[in-house]
């Protein structure tokens, strides 16, 4: 049980993906996620950011490799519900008929008996994850009903409830409104400060030196992995984006030149 | 046709419900129906958020030859057609991780195979199976081995989802988060399969293969237009499926038509009046939705802003 104490780290070695259609997606991966960090995950579309993912979480099957939280392998972080996972929003059906307390509930299923009768506790830690969020009033609507910010909210409680010290968020910020990102941010610097270990998968280069301790740079391998002031470099993002037309990239290196509003 | 007309007029309420039920076999055909429409019911609720109405589909059909092998070697139809479903729904799984094909493709391969099998074996195998009480149901002509068949086969079915409850719906909802607190999702992938394949036996005599498909989807599918939680759903999908099963049979004795076929077009007609009426998600009352849109919209605003 000591180990769930303390923050873990995820340690990636020498992973390989195959697609179906037996491609690579995804090869020779290695790299550590430091424990008790923010770390962004950085790459272009197709590069693997989903993939590697997935195989932290154990939804893909490696050809090649291993993935440990701490000491631990996957599954069993998983069975110590140390691992919460934050879908990317086109991964939900929005018409389920859920409601957001439901929902959040579902991160306590773990902690539950079989038939999954949820206890005080369970119920008190849900809504005190609501409520850490700022979704408490909102706790009886169908998750459809929701705004794009508010459904982030809503599985970021879930993966609260769950009280995982490992938490992945897959595109936290798309459709997101600023207000809601600045919010998301801080909730997570928050989780960050009591130990958690918080990998980030994102498009939104500009808020990333804002938040993140560590960058893992991604395009079919992992590039570069480390502090933010190493690895986030032109040159790095260049070579990771290598040829693909990247979006304000000497903007953002150069924030004299260019006006606030364009980040 | 004059009489039918006048007798459908004039007929009193209470003794159409009650004259059916000098008969023994009416009586049974009216609580099995019953029974299988609530197992129907509930199920029904899983595959049409699932999304698996083509998997019932598949599994329906593939539990023919079993019926036939099972009548044969002279074990209960219910193990054999269990036996079969089940096994489509393993061999769908197993071609569609080796190969390259769409899941579409393997289901219609698999299934249409299973069932020709079946047609094979009947006309070669000398039994004494109707192919048409196995395609259209015959809960008129229930026998008792077979009522027992069904109860087991839908009580084992009620009994596994009622524990299993929450654990199949969040399976249906986000499988990645199930497997991300350590269930073991493809556990749950088999047990749901092996649920479908139990209530396809359960429903078998009294609907038929074909129609058993409709008692399947219709229920959860119109529950699922009139509700936002899945409690409700689960309700208004029961109270669907037993109504229209119990109606059915009085149709069926009193108009002298297929009982399996009355049901169905039962389901299908409360159905198309929810898809039309539905308070929320009716396609009137989407229609409508589209007007005040702006203003739904400012209201959120708001809420965000406070």
């Amino acid at each position: 049980m000591q180990a769930i104490a303390q923050a873990l780290d995820i340690t990636i070695h020498n992973l390989s993906v195959n697609y179906s259609n037996a491609r690579l997606a995804l090869y020779n991966a290695s790299c550590v996620i430091e424990a008790g960090t923010i770390t962004a995950l950085v790459g272009p579309n197709g590069g693997g950011k989903s993939t590697l993912f997935k195989s932290i979480m154990g939804f893909l099957q490696p050809s090649q490799g291993r993935i440990h939280i701490g000491s631990l392998s996957v599954q069993t972080a998983q069975k110590r519900q140390l691992m919460a996972y934050v879908p990317q929003s086109d991964e939900v059906d929005w018409n389920f008929p859920v409601s957001v307390f439901d929902v959040v509930m579902m991160g306590r299923y773990g902690y539950m008996n079989l038939l999954r009768m949820p206890r005080p506790k369970d119920r008190r830690l849900a809504m005190e994850s609501l409520e850490r969020v700022g979704m408490a009033d909102f706790r009886h609507r169908q998750i459809g009903e929701l705004s794009g910010g508010q459904r982030k909210r809503a599985f970021l409680a879930r993966a609260l409830a769950q009280e995982g010290k490992v938490i992945l968020l897959d595109e936290p910020f798309t459709g997101v409104d600023v207000k809601t990102e600045k919010r998301i941010i801080d909730l997570l610097m928050q989780l960050r400060n009591e130990g958690h270990t918080i990998l980030v998968s994102t498009h939104d280069l500009a808020s990333i030196s804002t938040f993140c301790d560590r960058t893992v740079l991604l395009n079919r391998t992992i590039l570069a992995s480390g502090s933010l002031e190493k690895t986030f470099t032109e040159e790095n993002l260049a070579m990771t984006f290598g040829g693909l037309p990247v979006m304000s990239l000497h903007h953002l290196f150069h924030p004299s030149k260019v006006s606030e509003v364009d980040a | 046709m004059n009489e039918f007309i006048t007798g459908l007029f004039l007929w009193d309420v209470r003794d159409w419900l009650v004259e059916p039920l000098q008969f023994g076999f009416m009586v049974r055909a009216l609580w099995v129906s019953a029974f299988v429409g609530l197992v129907c019911a509930v199920l029904s609720c899983y595959i049409t958020l699932k999304g698996w109405s083509l998997m019932g589909d598949a599994v329906s059909h593939a539990v023919v030859p079993g019926v036939v092998v099972a009548y044969a070697i002279g074990i209960p139809f219910a193990v054999g057609a269990f036996i079969f479903g089940f096994g489509a729904t393993v061999a769908i799984g197993y071609i569609k991780s080796k190969t390259r094909l769409k899941e579409d493709a393997v289901i219609g391969v698999v299934f249409t195979g299973f069932f020709a099998f079946g047609i094979v074996l009947i006309t070669k195998i000398p039994s004494n199976i109707d192919l048409f009480h196995i395609l259209f149901g015959n809960v008129l002509g229930i026998s008792n081995s077979d009522i027992v068949q069904t109860l087991i086969a839908g009580t084992t079915t009620l009994v596994a989802m009622l524990l299993f409850r929450k654990d199949l719906l969040l399976f249906c909802f986000d499988p990645n988060h199930a497997k991300a607190i350590g269930l073991n999702t493809q556990l749950m992938y088999y047990m749901l399969l092996s649920l479908l394949a139990l209530t396809i036996v359960t429903a078998l005599q009294t609907a038929g293969i074909i129609l058993v498909i409709a008692m399947l989807v219709t229920p959860g599918a119109t529950a699922y237009l009139l509700s936002d939680r899945f409690d409700h759903m689960l309700g208004l999908s029961v109270l669907v499926s037993v109504s229209s099963c119990v109606l059915g049979t009085y149709f069926s004795y009193h108009l002298d038509v297929s009982t399996g076929g009355s049901i169905v077009v039962l389901l299908t007609l409360i159905f198309t009046i929810t898809m039309i009426f539905a308070p929320k998600y009716g396609i009137l009352a989407q229609s409508l939705k589209n007007i005040p849109e702006p203003v739904l919209d400012e209201a959120q605003n708001q809420d965000y802003i406070s």
